[in-house]
């Protein structure tokens, strides 16, 4: 028997190789880029997952694992002849203990569901990815997501107490536990962010945390981009730790209102604080932040008086990717981070960047953690206009390496910026990664080609 | 063997490149940890100390590894600001290599989390003695391999650290603490599992055998009288500690086990509570809700340890100081990949 016959006795029925089939995996959310895989592996139990790895290990054949596809920086893209290790229908909560306060996992389990089961027990996932009603645990632990709550709660790598992982070779490894302290090096750490490269997540610990008992949301409209970022310090300024802050500029606005109808007002710069916490404690932060801003020169401050009013607020932010989807046939998102004290600068920089390539960018960002999310629109039928846009989004990822800031905050390297690798990493920190990689992979079979850029092994 | 004390990371580079086993000491504050063994070079890493950048308005600091937790606490103080995983033995000398080495966290961890959730990036000197960077100098990061996060609990294992940034927050403005006595450990248990599943925000959360609980609130005054009171009506009036401040520092800095010849920490949860109180352990705490011990012990509390299969790290006071030692596939590769000659301690 040859490589395909024995992964089909492996699943049977459940390795797709016809064209039809393939099609929905040859991307994940970064469209522009496509590969057609030799194979897509359905796996239903872990044990099915570590026999798919072994026999690639066997037969030098590449895997990558996938979880939704909503990867942006083509994290699942397919190797060609390789196989797709799809994890979806390894869908389940395997446990859910309240008293240990942890959620034991498939790595196909959607990140909202967990949130929803946790919540009879007033518990809660923190990690709240805008995909989060699709993205996998799985993806969010390869990827190390994020969402709005980073700055208090961590990403996901802050949540994640313990990991089965078949390694590329075909073992399986426990790491870490389900104590939120360890003993010896923090491996399920270190595991989390590796972007697949390392092995397939194929159990997952997660800890849960009680839900806040009162939050306190605040909508403020700013004259300009900047003044929002200049509130964002005050607040900080002032010795507050909200649970998040977010801005958006008109363009992200627009889109927004088009297509959800949050009500926004229509400014250049909108500012969400979410203060979170015991009631009295937030009563008194309210006070705070409401002083501050008041001194902050924002035109107009809503706040949510019940939950309804709060979910209206969150509404067109939590919808800004796609919305701002329906203002151009295509975009790209970058997700650099800069110091948050550098946030005018960034944003000033990437408006003239805007201007000197022609193309819109509409900005919805993290403001809190310094994370930006600039969108890049472009039309893919126009020639050459991909290439500007990557080029554009190019000169903002340097741009926030230059500012001591960092290529990605939570949506990885994947293939679309390891070409930026070198700018943010010296060579013996790239060397160290392949080393790492090497020793656990040494067929380079585990998600060939991403993260790692060529030159360093042509260095090496 | 010399004890080597370098000043800079090259100094650090250079020593690594020279000897063939390796043992880095930061304060010493955990002998078991830090003390070399046969063949081992000691690299005193007490000179390589200074914090290298703060800027209070982005909550980050970086510092080289030698730098002693104290120094870096009164830096941020005057900021109103705060290391939230409150690194143990801080009054002892700690360092901040030595603490994120050892993977420790003191009581207010219970609050935003513990070490591996503050650290954000680290220069390290791997085996071969290159220099090499993980994370990054900004709170929010994910690019590359995170090897800041090898570096908790790694024993050195895989470097020498050199320079280590973290996330800090604002600090509290006004604490107060709450003990409360049970008749038993079932009902103290009870509490504590009640507790856990409770938004209260507590900034600490202690069970000290056999059936006390403390409490520690933090925030606005009138927020912190309000909770405190909410508390009490939860738990019964208690103890109220007002000036709460210098006990919870003698709790991070052990001193509950000054008197023991062998200080351990054992990772728990509430369930695995009752097993351990039925261990031979000497004077020790629950901290941060349940989720880990600090014992002091004999050789029998240590064997009965071992015997029952209970991973542990000791402090001090012992030959072998992690249980298990790390196996498998994945250390032994990582192991591989930045260690390959095994200057360092582990594997
Ligand atoms: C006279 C005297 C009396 C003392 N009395 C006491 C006492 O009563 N109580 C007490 O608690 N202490 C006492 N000490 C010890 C103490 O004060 C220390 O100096 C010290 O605490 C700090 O240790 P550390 O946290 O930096 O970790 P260390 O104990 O130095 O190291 C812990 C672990 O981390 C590793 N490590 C450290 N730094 C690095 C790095 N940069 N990179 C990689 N690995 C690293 C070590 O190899 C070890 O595995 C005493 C010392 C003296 C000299
Ligand atoms: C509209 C939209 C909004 C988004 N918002 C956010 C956001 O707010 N924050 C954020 O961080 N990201 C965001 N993302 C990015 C994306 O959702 C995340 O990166 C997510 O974690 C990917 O999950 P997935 O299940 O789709 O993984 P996939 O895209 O299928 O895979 C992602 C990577 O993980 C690897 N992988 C998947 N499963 C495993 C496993 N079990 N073991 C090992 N490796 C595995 C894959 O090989 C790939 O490299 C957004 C994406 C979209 C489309």
């Amino acid at each position: 028997m040859g490589f395909l016959e024995e992964l089909k006795a492996l699943l049977p029925g459940r390795v797709l190789t016809g064209e039809a089939e393939l099609a929905p995996y040859e991307s994940d959310a970064l469209t522009a880029y496509r590969k057609r895989p030799l194979a897509v592996a359905l796996p239903e139990r872990k044990e099915e997952v570590l026999g798919a790895v072994r026999l690639c290990h066997q037969y030098g054949v590449p895997f990558v694992a996938r979880g939704s596809g909503t990867s942006l920086s083509g994290g699942s893209l397919p190797v060609e002849g390789g196989v797709v290790i799809a994890l979806n229908r390894m869908n389940r909560i395997l446990r859910l203990d309240p008293k240990a306060r942890i959620a034991v996992v498939e790595p196909g389990v959607v990140n909202l569901k967990v949130s929803q089961e946790a919540a009879p027990f007033g518990l809660y996932y923190a990690p709240d990815p805008s995909s989060q009603p699709i993205s996998t645990l799985g993806g969010n632990v390869a990827f190390n997501s994020g969402g709005a709550h980073c700055l208090k709660y961590g990403m996901t790598a802050n949540h994640v107490l313990g990991l089965e992982v078949v390694t590329p070779t075909g073992e399986v490894v426990r790491l870490g536990g389900e104590s939120l302290e360890g003993v010896g090096p923090d491996l399920h750490g270190f595991f989390v962010g590796t972007e697949g490269l390392l092995g397939v997540a194929v159990e997952i610990t997660l800890r849960l945390l009680p839900k806040p008992e009162a939050y306190h949301t605040v909508l403020a409209a700013y004259p300009s981009l900047e003044a929002a970022g200049e509130a964002v310090s005050r607040v900080i300024r002032a010795g507050l730790l909200p649970g998040a802050m977010e801005i958006m500029d008109r363009l992200s606005i627009e889109a927004a209102e088009k297509a959800v109808r949050a009500g926004y007002p229509p400014v250049e710069g909108l500012l969400i604080v979410e203060l979170e916490g015991p009631k009295e404690e937030v009563a008194e932060e309210a006070l705070v932040l409401e002083g501050v801003l008041r001194e902050s020169g924002a035109l107009e401050l809503r706040v949510a008086r019940d939950e309804a009013e709060r979910q209206a607020i969150w509404k067109g932010r939590k919808a800004a990717f796609s919305a701002v989807g329906r203002l151009s046939p295509d975009y790209l998102v970058q997700d650099g981070v800069v110091p948050r004290s550098r946030l005018g600068e960034a944003l000033r920089e990437i408006q003239r960047l805007s201007r000197e390539y022609g193309l819109r960018v509409a900005n919805v960002f993290h403001a809190g953690d310094g994370n930006l999310h600039p969108l890049v629109l472009y039309d893919g039928k126009k020639p050459g206009e991909l290439e500007r846009a990557e080029a554009l989004a190019g000169e903002i990822l340097r741009l926030c390496v230059r500012l001591g800031g960092s290529l990605t905050g939570e949506h990885g390297i994947g293939v679309e910026k390891k070409g930026y690798m070198p700018e943010m990493f010296a060579p013996e920190d790239l060397l160290a990664m392949e080393e790492v990689k090497r020793a656990l992979d040494s067929q380079g079979l585990a998600n060939r080609g991403k993260v790692l850029p060529e030159v360093v092994r042509a260095g090496a | 063997m010399p004890a080597l004390r370098p000043e800079s990371p090259e100094e650090v580079q250079e020593a690594v490149r020279a000897y063939p086993r390796l043992r880095a000491r930061g304060g010493g504050t955990k002998p078991a940890l830090s003390t070399p063994r046969e063949g081992e070079a000691l690299l005193d890493l007490s000179r390589l100390r200074g914090l290298l950048a703060y800027e209070p308005e982005e909550f980050v600091f970086t510092a080289f590894a030698g730098t002693p937790v104290a120094e870096v606490e009164e830096a941020l103080r005057a900021h109103g600001q705060y290391l939230p995983f409150h690194p143990p033995l801080a009054g002892k000398g700690a360092t901040l290599g030595g603490t994120v080495a050892a993977g420790l966290s003191g009581p207010l961890r219970h609050r935003f989390g513990g070490l591996r959730d503050f650290l954000l990036g680290v220069r390290f000197v791997d085996g071969e003695g290159r220099m090499v960077r993980g994370g990054g100098k900004v709170v929010k990061n994910a690019a590359g391999f995170p090897f800041h996060r090898l570096m908790v609990g790694s024993l050195g294992a895989f470097g020498v650290m050199v320079e280590l940034s973290f996330k800090v927050f604002p600090r509290p403005r006004t604490t107060r603490t709450l003990r409360v006595r049970r008749e038993n450990l079932e009902e103290a248990l009870a509490d504590l599992e009640r507790l856990r599943l409770l938004p209260l925000d507590l900034l600490a959360l202690d069970l000290v055998p056999p059936a006390t609980l403390e409490l520690r609130l933090g925030g606005f005054e009138r927020s912190v009288e309000a909770r405190l009171k909410r508390l009490q009506d939860l738990l019964g009036e208690g103890e109220v500690l007002a000036e709460d401040g210098a006990h919870w520092e003698g709790v991070r800095d052990l001193g509950f086990l000054e008197a023991s010849p062998i200080w351990v920490k054992v990772p728990a949860k509430p369930h695995l509570i009752p097993r351990l109180e039925a261990l031979p352990l000497g004077p020790r705490r629950y901290l941060d809700g349940g989720e880990v011990l600090y014992a002091g012990a004999t050789e029998e509390g240590l064997k009965a340890l071992k015997e029952a299969g209970l991973p542990h790290l000791v402090l001090r006071g012992a030959e072998t100081p992690l249980f298990p030692e790390p196996q498998g596939a994945f250390f032994a590769g990582v192991k591989k990949a930045l260690d390959p000659k095994g200057r360092f301690p582990l594997g």
